[in-house]
């Protein structure tokens, strides 16, 4: 059965979104012999869909920023269990990755002395918060994801980077001394099966957000990276931490970005109160959003929604003009359009809080590196596999990441794994060739499909899913209700165990892929709920009804968790930049 | 509730001689209205065989250009209420293309038309400390240009592309050759225009405006064109 199509390189990296396209521009400039594998062509990743900008201190709109400030709002939007040496890194370096990007093209809008447009976000400041409100998020309109994308895509041309677009990664290989040896992976146009052999293998596939029945996410973000990290035995780190953004359009979860709110936009209730006055008297609407998600939640409990169900509230944007509108929002006008059916030079876009980011994902090292740990409880690096992006946990975003910094993350890392694996190819980094009983472990989930002649069906299986976590895991969390919950994922879990594949021709066949996902979705959800049960205080994202305070005696740590366990482990918080002061834990307010 | 007739372009490789058109029924939730694309993932649920790409969902990444009775558009930005006539909706992949299964073609000859135009900045003077400076009025110059989404949407209505497409660039790879030639940090403007200079490349365009008419994005690949082509005379004079 391993009798299969071999092709063999230095690095692969599978995933063609921004982290992973960075990280392969690096390796294809250092002369590896690189492919990127991604399951759609690379410029369909879901980084296209980013709107809002890139936050990096570049002293553009002010003169006198400082990365430090950044640091200073990155560490406090963490809710202070952000790695500290790895966002100092991410702030520090930000500005060259920044700069890179325009020399390669990225279409930034301008300011009137010709530098990159910069547009305030949530949780920016000046001065360590002393300052005031900071507009540190540069941007391409609101397109700056599509921005970033095609014009990393363009420089890989440039730069000739190999693809193998449109193959599906199935799982990882891994030899007999647990290190990574490639993956498995299917060319789905033909629906042949390769083994992809590689001393070096970048996971960058992305989100999960597709666990949640309400999200912004791409349908195609199904966590595939870290449900392959998971069957091979790797944890994943704070898994319990999910973005609800404020503003997803209301019944579709399409997003609109922070930017409008960043641009003058407000949100209001039914009675047309600004009701972020009342939450955050200083930030009001650029509070983190972490804490603008709740307020909403709040004003709809207390039945100041708008709507016959009274379900959403309104963000508001007609007070902008039609100029700034149009120039600065040009996307944001068409999507409030065609999901919305409202415009907003006139009206409010009904707005609900959506699922939008993960926050956790694979333990890395600044390197990308990805790390388990030993018998002693100490970060041990898994040889042979590498992350970046939403997929990895370096951890930059902790327990609330702050708008815009999921790009700079992706361009930041991206290229800090490049430059750490072509460090380690010249120190002469190997690993045991994998044999044939390690890839054929690697083909048994498509084993079990093609064998599969009875059983439910994939989309139903995936509902009941996303319908647990929507109901048990939202923006407000509470232990019976998670227990409940839980006792649900493992019934959906029997269930994906045997679904049913009708259809096994090979040609395009997407309903295989889906299938595959499932898995990962459901890998990705265990991981939530028993990280979210676990965690008995409340933090960032992670708001507990039963828990409602932060607990830093018990809690100021990251969580751990392998797939089939029933707790988590904790691992501790990065305290210790290597060029300033550390940022102690403080009460955080907006 | 109300009934919607669907007429599906079908063929899987492996077990059709030929394509063919298969309808299907629909009940549809009443005052809702949904996107093709919504319909289509309706009906995977009934024949999981059926084939589309997507990803996106909300018309940003280009993934699920196809024919919607009749025009080329994108799948989950196109609302029942603007394509459904007499409660049917005809859905055919792309014109134009080799088809490899159901609504998925084969967009190899679309990209290698994107790549061939270069579609990257040249600038080889050595780079500044930060960003390269650029005007706002400079930067206004690429809008309604960096925006495609290489949908091809444009393209598969083009007869000069049906025609030709190993010779002539297209509409979307034109438009892009402009995005580049129109950005004040590109320096490689004689380069460009060399590598499209003969009869086809960019003159095989005959200003039909299939592909204004059909851009889910707003764009306008014809304008584009007639930027390049004045270059071109103007060069050869
Ligand atoms: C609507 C929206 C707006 C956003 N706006 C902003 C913003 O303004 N600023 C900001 O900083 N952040 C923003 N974010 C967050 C940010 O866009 C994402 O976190 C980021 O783009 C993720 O990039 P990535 O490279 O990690 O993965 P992705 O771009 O998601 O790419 C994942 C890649 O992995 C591939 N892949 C996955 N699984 C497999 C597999 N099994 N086999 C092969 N390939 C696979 C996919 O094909 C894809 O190429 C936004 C997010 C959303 C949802
Ligand atoms: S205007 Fe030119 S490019 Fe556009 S459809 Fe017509 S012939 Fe094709
Ligand atoms: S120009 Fe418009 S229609 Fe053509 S590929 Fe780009 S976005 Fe699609
Ligand atoms: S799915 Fe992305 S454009 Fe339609």
């Amino acid at each position: 059965m391993a009798n299969i199509n071999k092709l063999t390189y230095d690095a692969v990296i599978i995933g063609g979104g921004g982290s992973g396209l960075r990280a392969a521009l690096q390796l294809a400039q250092s002369g590896l012999k690189t492919a990127v594998i991604s399951k759609v062509f690379p410029t369909r990743s879901h980084t296209v869909s980013a709107q809002g900008g890139i936050t990096c201190a570049i002293a553009s709109a002010d003169p006198n920023d400082d990365w430090r400030w950044h640091m200073y709002d990155t560490v406090k939007g963490s809710d202070y269990i952000g790695d500290q040496d790895a966002i100092e890194y991410m702030c520090s370096v930000g500005p060259q990755a920044v700069f890179e990007l325009e020399h390669m093209g990225l279409p930034f809008s301008r300011t009137e002395n010709g530098r990159i447009y910069q547009r305030p976000f949530g949780g920016q400041s000046k001065d360590y918060g002393k300052g005031g409100q900071a507009a540190r998020t540069c941007a391409a309109a609101d397109r700056t994801g599509h921005a970033l994308l095609h014009t990393l895509y363009q420089a890989n041309i440039k730069a000739g980077t190999e693809f193998l677009n449109e193959w599906y990664a199935v799982d990882l290989v891994t030899n007999a001394a647990g290190d990574v040896r490639g993956v498995v992976a299917i060319c789905i146009e033909d629906g042949e099966v390769h083994y992809v052999d590689a001393k070096a293998t970048v996971l960058a596939t992305g989100g999960a957000g597709r666990i949640y029945a309400s999200t912004t996410n791409a349908l195609i973000n199904t966590g595939d990276g870290i449900g392959m990290a998971m069957r091979a035995g790797i944890p994943v780190q704070d898994m319990e931490m999910w973005q609800f953004h404020p503003t997803g359009i209301y019944g579709a979860g399409t997003l609109v970005t922070e930017g409008c709110r960043g641009e003058g936009g407000y949100l209001i209730n039914k009675d047309g109160e600004r009701f972020m006055e009342r939450y955050a008297p200083n930030a009001k609407d650029l509070a983190g959003r972490d804490v603008v998600a709740r307020a909403m939640i709040l004003e709809l409990l207390e039945g100041r929604g708008g709507g016959p169900e009274g379900d959403h509230v309104f963000l508001k944007l007609d007070h902008l003009g039609e100029e700034v509108l149009h120039s600065r929002l040009p996307g944001i006008c068409e999507l409030s359009k065609t999901f919305a059916h409202v415009d907003p030079v006139k009206e409010p876009i009904p707005v609900v809080p959506t699922c939008h980011y993960m926050m956790g994902g694979l333990p890395t090292n600044i390197g990308g590196q990805v790390l388990s740990r030993d018998a002693a409880g100490k970060d041990k690096v898994i040889n042979g596999l590498y992350a970046c992006g939403e997929a990895a946990c370096v951890s930059v975003h902790g327990a609330n990441r702050l708008g815009g910094n999921s790009l700079l993350d992706l361009v930041v890392f991206g290229r800090a794994a490049g430059l750490q694996i072509e460090q380690s190819m010249k120190e002469g980094f190997s690993t045991d060739l994998a044999v044939e009983s390690d890839i054929e472990r690697a083909m048994s989930r498509l084993q079990r499909l093609e064998s599969s002649n009875s059983g439910e069906s994939v989309a139903q299986v995936r509902k009941d899913l996303q319908n647990c976590m929507q109901l048990h895991f939202g923006v407000f969390r509470e232990g019976k209700s998670m227990q409940e919950g839980l006792a649900k994922l493992k019934v959906v879990a029997e269930r994906a165990a045997n679904v049913h594949l009708p259809d096994k021709t090979k040609a395009f066949n997407t309903a295989r892929i889906e299938a595959l996902e499932l898995d990962n979705l459901l890998e990705v959800a265990m991981a939530t709920a028993v990280s979210a049960e676990q965690r008995t205080e409340s933090r960032g994202a992670h708001a507990r009804d039963d828990f409602q305070e932060r607990d830093d005696a018990n809690w100021l740590c990251h969580t751990l968790y392998f797939k089939g366990e029933p707790g988590v482990h904790r691992r501790d918080v990065n305290m210790q930049p290597k060029t300033v002061p550390s940022f102690e834990p403080k009460i955080r307010t907006y | 509730m109300s009934q919607l007739t669907v007429s599906l372009y079908r063929y899987n490789p492996e077990s059709d001689q030929k394509p063919r058109m298969q309808e299907f029924q629909l009940d549809l939730p009443e005052g809702k209205d949904l996107m093709v694309l919504d319909v289509l993932a309706l009906l995977k649920e009934q024949d999981t065989s059926i084939t589309y790409r997507r990803s996106c969902r909300e018309g940003v990444c280009g993934s699920d250009g196809m024919n919607i009775s009749g025009k080329n558009g994108l799948a989950c930005i196109t609302s029942l209420s603007q394509v459904v006539k007499n409660n049917k909706l005809v859905l055919r992949p792309l014109p134009g293309l080799p088809v490899i299964r159901d609504l998925v073609v084969d967009m190899s000859l679309f990209y290698k038309q994107y790549e061939r135009i270069q579609p990257y900045l040249i600038n080889n003077s050595p780079v500044p400390s930060i960003e390269r400076l650029q005007s706002p009025e400079d930067r206004a110059k690429l809008d309604g240009l960096y925006e495609c989404i290489l949908c091809a949407c444009c393209s598969t209505s083009c007869p000069s592309f049906w025609w030709n497409p190993e010779k002539f660039v297209g509409p979307a790879g034109l438009l892009q050759a402009w995005r580049f030639l129109a950005d004040s940090r590109d320096q490689a403007t004689e380069e460009r225009l060399a590598k499209l200079d003969d009869p086809f490349s960019v003159f095989r365009c005959r200003g039909i405006m299939n592909c204004v008419n059909v851009c889910p994005k707003g764009l306008n690949p014809t304008k584009a064109i007639g930027h390049i082509r004045s270059m071109l005379l103007k060069q050869a004079t």
